[in-house]
């Protein structure tokens, strides 16, 4: 079964943590993705820009427009995400518990099924 | 990634030839891990060099030379410890393959325990099956890196657990059959129904766990359940052509064309559940086969013998108890009794967390919802089972039978595999 780990991240939370909690963070994810590519698990993963960076298009009219984005005016946004191929749903809970982000508070970690895919995914 | 899929001949062959390869040169080396990876390459080798080259007079012996090779070259860098090992290896000629097939004795180390059923199925369908990386990376959906790391694991998982490459005997075989088993049904599964993306099912999968299953059952003739298996794979494959409509849309038991059903799949199961039900164990790949004979011996849905599938399902649910044994013979029970009664017998099954939720609780009591005449529950159950589905064929179906009863459209959102 495949799985999207998505990571909704918050820059003010994210901010406030000390200089060694940021190290410790990023150290976590490397684990991370370490203990995924060892076991087999690991699709792919990728980390976002900053959402003042998106763009917003709409096409109205057959004209298209874009501005800044982001779409969702909210604390929390996208930052990332883990594309996992697991055993079952119990197993994606359990990786999804080792990413440093689900133990920070204020953040959590959302685990959804992958539905349909299509082209060639090379991590 | 570019390697071209071999004429079909080819790859049937090497398929047939890659375990007995592998066995032969585990039991002059041991060293299960190394072996494989010598095997792989072969394969791959032959792979490019059959189709353009034509097949070699004597297959097994090039395959095993070159394998053999492999191996040695593979010695030669660590040659200190391991110069015996490889003098070994070179004894081991075209001229000297033993006749044996080894198929069964590779499916138990494959199989071992200490491994996840994913890593059981990917190292099962490299070194049993003979499939390339790539080719399992594919009928998996998943990057071939990513089923590298996983064979590669699993074989690492082999060697620390000391495998030696003997049987299994006496009381261990019976203990662990059952992971063997457990592992083909996974991988016919695999193929069969897709747990998740755009289409049903992926042939080559199901075939392939035909053809071990057929493999096992040639060695263990007796055994009731590797044939109750063998004969409920061939059973379930026979429905394929009749599963789903030209568009890919799914058709359930009741509603299929009995007609396009594979009668000459149908009559080797059949055949196959009688024999074993006349042995002495009864165990729930041989019931699960009973029943489907049992659904195979009705020319139209409406002269199923719904009594003789609930008796199995109730028999299958005291010997293996498990909740969508229950959920199935809640399906029966609605035939001979009413619908209600199914819906009581579902209503054991609340209480279970996993079940609760699971898309197949849902749409069997809107099943038997909109059977009973209560149209506005069966309707929100279809719903709410279209929500909880993984797989778009069946969210499809689970939306069009909710339409049906609202007399609109399907109101969902038309997922990707709607195109064209």
């Amino acid at each position: 079964m495949q799985f999207l780990i998505c990571l909704h991240i918050n820059p003010a939370v994210l901010d406030a943590l000390t200089d060694d909690e940021k190290t410790a963070v990023q150290e976590g994810h490397g684990k991370f993705i370490e203990t995924l590519k060892e076991s087999g698990e690991l699709l792919t993963t990728q980390a976002l820009a900053d959402p003042s960076q998106s763009a917003v298009v709409t096409v109205r009219g057959g004209k298209t427009v874009v501005t800044d984005g982001p779409f969702l005016e909210a604390k929390e946004h996208l930052g990332g995400f883990y594309l996992v191929d697991c055993e079952d749903r119990e197993r994606a809970i359990e990786l999804a518990a080792l990413i440093p982000d689900a133990g920070i508070e204020g953040l959590g970690v959302e685990v959804r099924q992958v539905m349909f895919a299509c082209g060639q995914l090379e991590a | 990634m570019s390697t071209p899929s071999p004429a079909p001949d080819v790859e049937g062959l090497l398929r047939d030839l890659a375990p007995r390869v592998l066995g032969a040169l585990v039991r002059g080396n041991g060293r299960f891990e190394d072996c494989e990876d010598a095997v792989q390459e072969a394969v791959l080798a032959a792979t490019t060099q059959w189709p353009a080259e034509g097949v070699p007079g004597n297959p097994r012996g090039w395959l095993t030379t070159v394998a053999a090779r492999r191996l040695i070259d593979q010695a030669r860098s660590d040659l200190a410890r391991r110069e015996r090992e490889a003098a070994t290896a070179a004894e081991v000629g075209p001229g000297e393959v033993p006749d044996t097939d080894d198929t069964l004795l590779l499916l138990f180390l494959c199989c071992h325990p200490t491994l996840t059923p994913a890593s059981q199925t990917a190292l099962t369908l490299r070194a049993v099956g003979g499939l390339t990386t790539a080719e399992i990376a594919g009928a998996f959906l998943v990057p071939e890196a990513t089923m590298a790391a996983r064979i590669s694991r699993a074989k690492q998982r082999v060697r620390a657990a000391g495998s030696t490459f003997g049987p299994p005997e006496g009381p261990e075989l019976q203990e662990r059959l059952p992971v063997v088993l457990h592992v083909l049904y996974l991988i016919f599964n695999e193929g069969y129904t897709a747990s998740s993306g755009d289409r049903l099912d992926r042939p080559d999968l199901a075939h392939e766990a035909i053809r071990l299953t057929r493999a096992v059952h040639t060695q263990l003739p007796e055994d009731g359940e590797v044939t109750g298996l063998l004969a409920l794979m061939l059973l379930t494959e026979a429905r394929r052509p009749a599963r789903t409509t030209a568009s890919g849309d799914l058709v359930p038991l009741v509603e299929q064309d009995r007609t396009a059903w594979d009668r000459t799949l149908i009559e080797e199961g059949t055949a196959l559940v009688r024999t074993a039900l006349a042995g002495p164990a009864l165990g729930p790949y041989l019931l699960q086969a009973a029943i489907a004979a049992t659904h195979a011996d009705a020319a139209k849905a409406e002269e199923t013998n719904w009594a003789q599938v609930h008796a199995l399902y109730l028999i299958l649910e005291r010997i293996a108890p498990n909740p969508m044994v229950t959920l199935n013979r809640a399906i029966a029970l609605a035939e001979t009794e009413s619908p209600e009664a199914g819906l009581t017998l579902l209503a054991t099954l609340d209480g279970d967390d996993r079940m609760a939720r699971h898309h197949r609780l849902l749409s069997v009591r809107a099943h038997l919802l909109e059977r009973a005449g209560d149209t506005q529950g069966a309707y929100e159950h279809y719903r709410r089972a279209a929500k909880a589905t993984a797989s778009l064929a069946e969210q499809r179906y689970l939306q069009a039978r909710a339409a049906r009863l609202s007399g609109g459209t399907s109101g969902g959102r038309p997922g990707p595999g709607r195109r064209g």
